[in-house]
């Protein structure tokens, strides 16, 4: 049921095309309106952007290593390169952002920061900037997600968070969401809402693609340095798309490279089981943006799905919705099982535990590596690490060995 | 003359202000949901702000997002919803009825189709709960084209510019907010000085009516004595449905008895 209307009133911001603005309650437009304002001057502040590339560089680890891949596709086949942001401070690539956000939040004057998280990546970012910056925390995450990602639960505790477990709806992020905009209805004078993903309401969108950028920007000029030459294809996992727009952005003009977004299929596309967004969702408006959305025939909200709790969201950034409309770049998906076959291949061939998010991206790169030559360049962003996903995937091999055993008779 | 035109100038001549009960159709059920519409006119409700439940309220506390969810448990929808108020305008053609909506229900099949639709049910008055002055334009005009006020909401401690916009685009009425936050009863609304009336007046708005928190008489008392025109009780209200949804006997009661009590104070 697409409908061609173009919300985009031509004199606002915050649009992408016809997709994004700012869809909240009149009561939030001032703290929004304040971000942005505070986003545009510290992007061009010299002291913001030193205090930011300093912390970026000596407490988070950037630059990430660009590692070509040993033995994950056979000899003949094409070259897979993957941007580790999995060896990022934190586990993840959401530490770029939240620690440029964390500095807004400090230059707006804002003494709370509350956040949501998925996964838990974000969560745990968000606590980490906290403590660094001696701010108080609070993250709302789904209940289902508290328990399938406990040590992420327990690394925020840590560090001085205090997680708020969801119970309304599916007890995932957009649970999560909802909570954190109605804390930030009552506490907008004192509290900055640090959103995790390329999502929400403008600036958003934006202000995150922008402090994530420094993926994309990051891996083309290595591998000009390492191959002296551009990706033929550059692939990042979409739930809320952060990392994909992170690693799409500094590629759009390198109008060769193809740009692959890709989509957790969870059970199957025909299951109603996923979170395939771009591929399966409607035009809609959650969560502050106009963009696509997983919803019934009613336009109420639908549960996602995903073995990937940082996938499991029925809404995607509006960029997205726009690069696909724009044929800028494609979005494809992998079920649970082709992800959680790239899982358990990049462990045993090159040592290295992704997050089942980030598996997603190398399930899809591993899928047209075969179909590729000798000579062709694949750019994965490995966007995060699995430790997170350990207890999990363990518990999926139990119940798979437990299921094997009773088949067999034993 | 608007039905909302009509009341709240019999209002003023009564030398008392609007009461105005928020329900959400089809909470519990879509025949409970008519009856008690039913028990709020019959007990002097002077218009009707009713929601149309959706999967995600933002805006809404618990109390307002259990409602929706009893109503989608019971396969409420959208249609359905706006059957509802079609049978309440059969009752009564007279009361105002507002909607108070978020944004996806309203986009979802086209904002021409669904406005269309409220014009057929017998809507005056729509208010969408994610919609800020800044993306109004498109649903102002689509509201306008089918004789539909949209509403506009003025939160505590707004700029002049947002006041005057404000002022300027609220029609049927226009929807201070008493407080920061959600709906719910959880903190008592904030009374906004007899300034912002004031301003609003010079800007000739829509009649100003409180909302958010708004569950005591002497809220109603403050309300009337600050200028305002009117008052919008919702989750006090739906309280009440939720306490007393299995006996409907004892609900109808329930309801007479606070709608009285509030009533009296906005004399």
């Amino acid at each position: 049921m697409q409908h061609s209307v173009a919300i985009n009133e031509p004199e606002n911001t915050g649009y992408f095309g016809d997709y994004g603005g700012m869809f909240v309650p009149e009561l939030l437009v001032p703290a929004l309106e304040q971000l942005e304002s505070a986003f545009e001057s510290a992007l061009v502040d010299e002291k913001f952007n030193k205090q930011l590339n300093e912390t970026l560089a000596n407490y988070a680890g950037r630059p990430t290593p660009l590692y070509e891949c040993q033995n994950m596709v056979s000899d003949n086949a094409c070259r897979l390169f993957l941007k580790r942001e999995d060896l990022l401070h934190g586990g993840a690539h959401k530490t770029n952002q939240v620690l440029a956000q964390v500095l807004l939040a400090k230059r707006m004057g804002k003494t709370r920061i509350i956040a949501e998280t998925g996964a838990g990546q974000h969560g745990v970012a968000t606590a980490l900037a906290c403590a660094l910056h001696k701010l108080p925390c609070t993250v709302y995450m789904g209940a289902k997600d508290c328990a399938r990602q406990q040590p992420n639960v327990y690394r925020m505790e840590l560090m001085g968070a205090k997680v708020i477990p969801v119970n309304n709806g599916s007890g995932t992020l957009k649970d999560a969401v909802n909570e954190a905009m109605r804390d930030w209805s009552s506490s907008y004078k004192d509290t900055h809402y640090l959103l995790g993903t390329a999502a929400g309401p403008h600036p958003f969108p934006t202000l995150v693609r922008e402090f994530q950028r420094v993926i994309g920007r990051e891996a083309r000029a290595q591998i000009l340095e390492q191959l002296g030459r551009l990706p033929d294809t550059v692939l990042a996992c979409v739930g809320g798309g952060s990392n994909a727009i992170g690693m799409f952005t500094d590629f759009l003009d390198d109008k060769k490279v193809e740009l692959i977004g890709v989509e957790p299929a969870g059970l199957g596309l025909d299951t109603g089981q996923h979170g395939a967004t771009l591929n399966k969702g409607h035009l809609g408006i959650l969560h502050g943006a106009y963009s696509k959305i997983m919803q019934d025939s009613h336009g109420q909200i639908e549960e996602s799905y995903s073995v990937s709790a940082g996938l499991d969201y029925p809404a995607v950034g509006p960029e997205h919705v726009f690069l696909q409309a724009a044929g800028r770049a494609r979005y494809f998906t992998v079920t649970d099982t082709e992800a959680l076959a790239a899982f358990h291949a990049l462990a045993k061939n090159e040592g290295i535990i992704p997050a089942l998010e980030s598996a997603h991206a190398l399930a899809y790169a591993l899928k047209i590596a075969e179909q590729r030559d000798g000579d062709s360049v694949l750019l994965v962003n490995l966007s995060g690490r699995g430790d997170k996903d350990l207890d999990y995937v363990r518990s999926l091999h139990t119940q798979n060995n437990i299921a094997q055993v009773d088949e067999e008779g034993y | 003359m608007s039905r909302y035109q009509k009341i709240f100038d019999c209002c003023k001549q009564q030398k008392r202000i609007a009461f105005i009960p928020f329900v959400m159709l089809g909470d519990p059920n879509l025949d409970l949901s008519l009856k008690i519409i039913s028990q709020l006119i019959e007990s002097g409700a002077d218009a009707l702000e009713l929601g149309i439940p959706f999967s995600d309220p933002v805006a809404d506390g618990p109390v307002i997002q259990a409602s929706a969810g009893r109503a989608l448990q019971n396969g409420v929808t959208p249609e359905s919803a706006l059957g509802l108020i079609k049978s309440v305008r059969e009752i009564n053609s007279d009361i105002p009825i507002g909607l108070l909506v978020y944004a996806n229900l309203v986009v979802h099949n086209s904002i021409e189709a669904f406005y269309g639709q409220c014009k057929k049910a017998g809507v005056d008055s729509v208010l969408i709960a994610d919609v800020p002055i800044r993306e109004t334009l498109i649903f102002d005009q689509a509201a306008q084209k089918h004789d539909i006020a949209q509403v506009h909401i003025l939160p505590p401690d707004a700029s002049n510019k947002v006041l005057n916009k404000v002022a300027e685009l609220s029609n049927g009425y226009t929807y201070i907010l008493g407080r920061a936050g959600v709906t719910g009863v959880h903190s008592n609304p904030q009374i906004p000085s007899g300034n912002i009336i004031e301003q609003l007046a010079i800007n000739n708005s829509a009649p100003p009516v409180l909302g958010f928190g708004v569950s005591k008489p002497e809220h109603v008392k403050q309300a009337k004595e600050s200028g305002f025109s009117g008052v919008i009780c919702g989750s006090a209200i739906v309280a009440i449905v939720e306490k007393h949804q299995s006996d409907a006997n004892e609900l109808m009661n329930q309801l007479k008895i606070f709608l009285s009590m509030m009533k009296e104070f906005a004399q």
